[in-house]
């Protein structure tokens, strides 16, 4: 079942020069259940093409595309009506659980205020589903955590708090943003087996936003690549990573040094600075950089087109099997 | 021969009203010409601090820091000696370590005339020239650090660093503000100048993955020690201290087979306050009795490999190539 589908999303913000494209048509759907992945370098789009669902874009962004999150689109909602979707069944979680929080205010405080406003829950009440929540994602003693603030934690502590904050009002999403990026590889592997959990448990849908296609490996069910404002490919995380097919995904993993590739083998950076919106390449956004582009690709924008369950945008399909 | 040599090393923060911070206990760790040597630790094991120290930029309290045969004094007020230049640090965050309103050329053309390596006539073909060998165009002079990417501010900073003709350049962090196609570009660099100009790098990194990659030798630090050291290909393959594995084990695989990597319990304890024994025993799975209050010392386990486990030279021997595993013994 599709939880969420957004169609042809495009987002367009007012600048002082021109109006910039930073999402440039782009469509997927959201399992029930199921992690769906973004992956893309900085200035690719990822996050601003998920914050646009939730009408937090500053004034000036203009969204433009559908998105049915169980029968209702997102897009064309009133902002009181989006607030109180958000609010109740779509919960987020950013890369610095310390500039998400509120320094001044105790982590019970803000756990709850979340459930009181949404659904005018007793303190009572709020507070026996915070100690229990703060149990589920495994701080220890959550009585004293709950009257502490957020300084007095680990980064891996806080992320953990920060999810269980975006779980109070039982939401049906979790939309993660770069969760594990500030923290260490040993704390990274605690929150990315806490989100696998969850996920299990609750049957939470998750868009796992992040740069790293290791942690994609691990959780994610769906891939998709963005690369300056597009979907440059898609499909099933294992395979899309097992047998990459368009040249900027392959470009990606070739960059990444692999446990078991041996040492002394030099990595292959991709040439030239990513596409920055702005200054996006005619046709294919990729093709200054690509090592496989024919004539075709400075002119014309390459459809993402269907091949089974993957997408592929690159008429080239220098890899194709 | 080692041109740089740390021995000894010790680093402690004073606090007013409380004990002072051990932030580098007893860290030893030399570079060669032409040798990369990875630093590698998490958050707060003190690998910054060492590196600051090393440059004498913090001053250590116990330990001495050797450069090209002479021991090295911290950086004061007054200058210090011109032989001291030739050890150059890079940071992690080229957005801060250019001056945003001086011209690339000029940057580097100062480091030439402090220094006094070059004629001021001579300066900007040095300072081009110096830019083409990080790759970057000689039209690079004449622009301002905010018209570059992260890759190439970094190789900018790279740059400045290699004006001043050094023999180490000790680098803290310089690849974690990148995206990973620039990371892969930096490194390649990196490995460039370390072969082709004999140049020692002391490479300061979170990252083991990217430390494996470029580095001959390595050093993983746990909480202001130096837990394990040694060539990084033995090291990856068959590490010997549980730290050093837990690291490796934490690290996601970018190959689609859904890997879940391993957490490590419990939270890196606070450094003012460490735990008695083995600073890693309350996370270490194989800890035993004498762990908990016999201080393992780094000791070399078996030929260029050191390890601070008592249970070192026993993994060593199960773990060589070519010896069945066996079950563990007493």
């Amino acid at each position: 079942m599709t939880l969420l589908a957004v169609d042809e999303l495009r987002v367009r913000v007012a600048t002082d020069d021109e109006p910039l494209q930073i999402v440039d048509g782009v469509s997927y759907e959201v399992g029930e259940g199921r992690i769906f992945g973004i992956a893309g370098e900085s200035g690719s789009g990822k996050t601003v093409s998920v914050l646009a669902l939730m009408g937090l874009l500053p004034r000036g962004a203009s969204v433009t595309g559908a998105a049915r999150f169980e029968g209702d689109d997102l897009v064309s909602m009133t902002p009181a009506r989006l607030r109180q979707v958000c609010g109740r069944e779509i919960g987020l979680v950013f890369q610095d659980p310390l500039t998400s929080f509120h320094p001044m205010l105790s982590v019970g405080r803000q756990l709850t205020e979340h459930l009181r406003h949404h659904y005018g829950a007793t303190r009572a009440d709020a507070r026996g589903r915070a100690l229990a929540l703060l149990d589920e994602v495994r701080i220890p003693d959550p009585a004293t955590a709950f009257e502490r603030y957020p300084h007095e934690f680990s980064g891996g502590m806080r992320q953990r708090i920060a999810i269980a904050g975006a779980l109070m009002c039982e939401p049906r999403l979790l939309i993660a943003d770069e969760p594990t990026t500030a923290l260490d590889v040993t704390v990274q592997a605690g929150i990315l087996r806490l989100i696998d959990r969850l996920r299990r448990d609750r049957a939470l849908s998750v868009i796992l936003i992040t740069h790293d296609l290791g942690v994609m490996s691990a959780l994610a069910d769906d891939l998709a690549i963005f690369y300056g404002g597009r979907i440059v490919e898609d499909g099933p995380a294992d395979e899309l990573l097992a047998q990459p097919r368009h040249p900027y995904t392959r470009a990606l993993l070739d960059a990444l040094p692999h446990p078991e590739s041996a040492r002394g083998e030099p990595l292959r950076g991709i040439p030239g600075p990513p596409a920055q919106p702005g200054s996006l390449p005619s046709g294919c956004v990729f093709h200054p950089r690509c090592a496989y582009a024919v004539e075709s690709c400075r002119t014309e924008v390459p459809e993402l087109r269907r091949l089974g369950d993957r997408g592929l945008a690159c008429p080239v399909d220098p890899f194709a099997p | 021969m080692s041109v740089l040599e740390i021995e000894g090393l010790e680093v402690a923060y004073e606090r007013r009203g409380h004990d002072p911070v051990r932030a580098v206990v007893d860290a030893s760790l030399a570079v060669g010409r032409g040798e990369i040597v990875g630093l590698v630790g998490e958050s707060g094991c003190g690998k910054s601090t060492l590196a600051r120290a090393a440059v004498g930029l913090i001053r250590p309290t116990s330990g001495k820091v050797v450069f090209e045969g002479r021991e090295l004094s911290p950086l004061d007020r007054g200058a210090r000696g011109r032989e001291a230049a030739r050890l150059q640090m890079v940071f992690q965050n080229p957005y801060a370590s250019l001056n945003p309103r001086r011209r690339v050329g000029r940057q580097i053309a100062d480091a030439l005339a402090i220094l006094g390596l070059a004629s001021r006539e001579d300066r900007p073909r040095r300072a081009a020239s110096l830019l083409d060998r990080v790759g970057l165009p000689p039209t690079a002079v004449s622009r301002f650090p905010h018209e570059f990417s992260g890759g190439q501010r970094q190789r900018i900073a790279i740059a400045r660093a290699l004006a001043a003709d050094p023999s180490v350049l000790v680098l803290d962090e310089p690849l974690s503000s990148l995206d990973a196609s620039a990371q892969a570009q930096i490194a390649n660099l990196l490995v460039d100048l370390s072969r082709n100009l004999g140049l020692g790098l002391l490479l300061i990194s979170h990252d083991l993955g990217i430390v494996h990659q470029v580095a001959d030798r390595v050093c993983v630090m746990y909480l202001g020690e130096i837990v394990e050291e040694g060539p990084t290909d033995e090291v990856w393959a068959r590490p010997l201290h549980p730290y050093t594995e837990a690291l490796i084990n934490a690290i996601p695989h970018p190959d689609g087979r859904r890997f879940m990597p391993e957490a490590l319990p419990g939270e890196v304890p606070d450094p003012a306050r460490p735990p008695a024994g083995c600073r890693f025993h309350p996370r270490c799975p194989l800890a035993f009795d004498r762990c908990t209050h016999e201080h393992p010392p780094l000791e070399e386990v078996v030929d260029g490999r050191a390890a601070a486990c008592w249970l070192a030279a026993d993994r060593a021997v199960r773990q060589a190539p070519g010896t069945a595993p066996r079950a563990a013994e007493g």
